[in-house]
């Protein structure tokens, strides 16, 4: 890690397509994010924040330019050092993706045992004390089916935050939830991650939710266009 | 159950807990394989019972080496055989002693009309020492003219009928125009091509099958010395023998011929063993349909599980533990139907259709591959679970 600069991109270009169809999606992208901190990205639908975020994540392989995430280049990276760094990170999706045959703890323990195999009671209690933190401390049983839309993306928010990420992806995490509900996600997560020293990149249009934010980044048709710290 | 497992893999037991989430899909799936299991047990108990009905016969016998014409597929129907070969064959240095070996189909009326078709023996009763011990021990009551050892297995003829004998009493019976009494029994029981057993002097069956002749048995069975080496025995006789005429095997190459002729050549054999190749078939389409709709089911999930950090054998691990659990799950009711099948299959026909431990073992890791195998192609489809997309 340079400093305290989990995520740093420079010269980045990302294309979609072959040939005839070929099309860039992200244009020369230079970003420094600090660690520790809410980063929210915005822009027009179809400018690049899914896509940039993917990249950032290792959930997409870098084409042009470089990111380095917590000191590691992600250019040209193997596979085998990409699923290594993604145990690494959360991601929290648009959709909740709970697995529907799991339990709420046991949706939240598919974050642990990624790490590895550990001491099982010593595991149940980290997740059951997430699940509590994010208000669900009697919900702990219930079937994704049995939840509330809100519930399912805070069950989410516990399996990307119960392996203690470093860093934290969301994309739109409360796109399917109410105002209120979405309000509520947020500001769990932002208190959680800021007592955690996560660093945080959140997609999102909400805008209550840019007054959580410590720095917002705005991207139109692939570029920065803009880059501030409100308050 | 779930307990057990997630302590046997030290992690979560996906696999278990997709599958029992979908009650109907895994009824389904359990109730394919079980299906599929019991239509190749069923295949196998019949062709099993074919082989064993097949070389039952032989087990009559004791000889190391027999004499048949060349046109021989079966022990019955070969072209019979000069007896000058068995002269021929005892000059030959090694050949202890020979006996002429007589077989005939008669035709037992019953009651009720219909008959049933009994293979028959005819033993030279002067050389017991060429049946097999619990026959010889029967045999020297062969010699009173038109007696006969019965089988008490044979399909058709009622169990009232042998009540007398079994009590001492001898039991008349009237074949070909001849009354035979039996003066013994033996459990034997029928196979495909006859409904049971008959043993008879070679005297007696002359006279059950006047177009027979003493000079023309079916086959001629051969004893060595003690030391002398079979194949060069069998060597020496080939030389001997005219070989465009007369086939010299030993005993069990002969019973395996007639083994393996019937398995592979016979329209029975090939049938059964295709049936097998079927319920293999239908068990891997069954198990792959269900294990790919799983598969493609949670595609959304495993994408989100490999954005977490899982490998990708880590989904494999997935889709075997349900091939596997599917297997268990799906033998153990294929298993307990096929033996009350055999049960019925037993009693409906007589044929000794039997689950042997092996053919239960061979069936069940037959499964487990089945299954596998199925998993492995399921897993294709894994591919397309990329968590880029999952935004
Ligand atoms: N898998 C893909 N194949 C081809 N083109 C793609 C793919 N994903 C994104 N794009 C294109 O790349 C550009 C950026 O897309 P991206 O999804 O990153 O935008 P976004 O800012 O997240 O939009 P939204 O707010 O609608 O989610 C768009 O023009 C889009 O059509
Ligand atoms: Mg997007």
């Amino acid at each position: 890690m340079v400093g305290n600069t989990p995520i740093i991109m420079r010269g980045l270009n990302h294309f979609f397509g072959e040939g005839e169809a070929r099309k860039q999606a992200i244009w020369d992208v230079n970003l420094a994010l600090e660690g520790g901190k809410l980063t929210v990205l915005m822009g027009p639908s179809g400018s690049g924040k899914t896509t940039l975020l993917t990249l950032m994540g290792c959930l997409r392989n870098v084409q042009e330019g470089s990111i380095e995430l917590m000191g590691h280049e992600l250019h040209g990276a193997s596979e085998a050092v990409l699923v290594r760094l993604r145990r690494r990170l959360g991601f929290i999706f648009q959709a909740h993706n709970l697995h529907e045959s799991l339990t709420a703890t046991q949706n939240v323990l598919m974050g642990l045992e990624v790490q590895g195999a550990g001491d099982r009671s010593k595991q149940l209690a980290a997740v059951h004390h997430i699940l509590g933190l994010l208000g669900l401390a009697d919900r702990v049983d219930y079937l994704p089916q049995n939840l509330s839309g809100g519930q399912k993306q805070r069950v989410a928010v516990a399996r990307a935050l119960v392996g203690n990420p470093e860093i934290i992806f969301a994309d739109e995490p409360t796109a399917a939830l109410d105002k209120d509900s979405g309000h509520n996600v947020v500001q769990m997560l932002k208190a959680l991650g800021q007592s955690r020293g996560v660093t945080t990149v959140m997609v999102t249009h909400d805008n209550r939710i840019l007054e959580l934010a410590d720095r917002v980044i705005t991207l139109e048709e692939g570029r920065v266009v803009g880059d501030s710290k409100p308050g | 159950m779930s307990t057990l497992l997630t302590w046997l893999f030290g992690r979560l037991p996906i696999g278990w807990l997709q599958l029992s989430h979908n009650r109907m899909r895994l009824v389904a799936a359990v109730a394919g394989v079980a299906f599929a299991n019991l239509l190749v047990f069923l295949q196998l108990g019949i062709l099993g019972a074919l082989n064993g009905a097949t070389v039952a016969p032989y087990a009559l016998l004791n000889a190391d080496i027999m004499i048949s014409a060349t046109d021989t597929h079966t022990l019955t129907d070969g072209s019979n055989i000069a007896r000058a070969r068995m002269f021929q064959a005892l000059g030959v240095p090694g050949v202890a002693s020979a006996m002429p070996l007589f077989l005939g189909t008669l035709e037992f009326k019953l009651p009720d009309g219909s008959v049933s078709k009994l293979q028959t023996f005819g033993f030279d009763v002067e050389r017991p020492g060429f049946a097999a011990p619990e026959v010889a021990a029967l045999l020297p009551g062969l010699e009173t003219e038109n007696s006969a050892i019965i089988d008490t297995k044979s399909r058709g003829i009622p169990k009232t009928a042998f009540a007398g004998l079994l009590a001492g009493k001898p039991f008349a019976f009237e074949v070909n125009g001849h009354t035979l009494s039996t003066i013994g029994s033996l459990a034997i029981g029928g196979g495909f091509t006859a409904d049971g057993t008959l043993i008879v002097s070679d005297q007696t069956f002359l006279r059950l099958f006047p177009n027979r002749s003493s000079g023309a048995p079916n086959h001629i069975l051969l004893k060595l010395n003690d030391g002398a080496a079979l194949p060069v025995v069998l060597n020496r006789l080939r030389a001997v023998l005219p070989v465009e005429s007369v086939m010299v095997r030993s005993l069990k190459d002969a019973a395996y011929a007639d083994y393996a002729y019937q398995t592979t050549q016979r329209p029975t054999g090939i049938i059964f063993g295709f049936g097998v190749l079927i319920g293999v078939i239908v068990g891997i389409v069954i198990v792959y349909q269900v294990l790919s709709t799983d598969v493609a089911d949670h595609l959304r999930e495993y994408a989100t599980f490999k954005a977490m950090g899982y490998p990708q054998r880590f989904f494999l691990g997935i889709v075997f533990e349900e091939a596997i659990i599917l297997a268990i799950f799906g033998f153990i009711p294929g298993f307990l139907v096929s033996l009350g099948l055999y049960a019925g299959l037993r009693a409906a026909s007589g044929l000794p259709v039997l689950m042997d431990p092996p053919r239960a073992i061979m069936v069940f890791v037959g499964t487990l591959v089945a299954c596998a195998i199925s998993g492995v192609i399921a897993t294709r489809r894994l591919a397309a679970a990329d968590p880029a997309d999952l935004f």
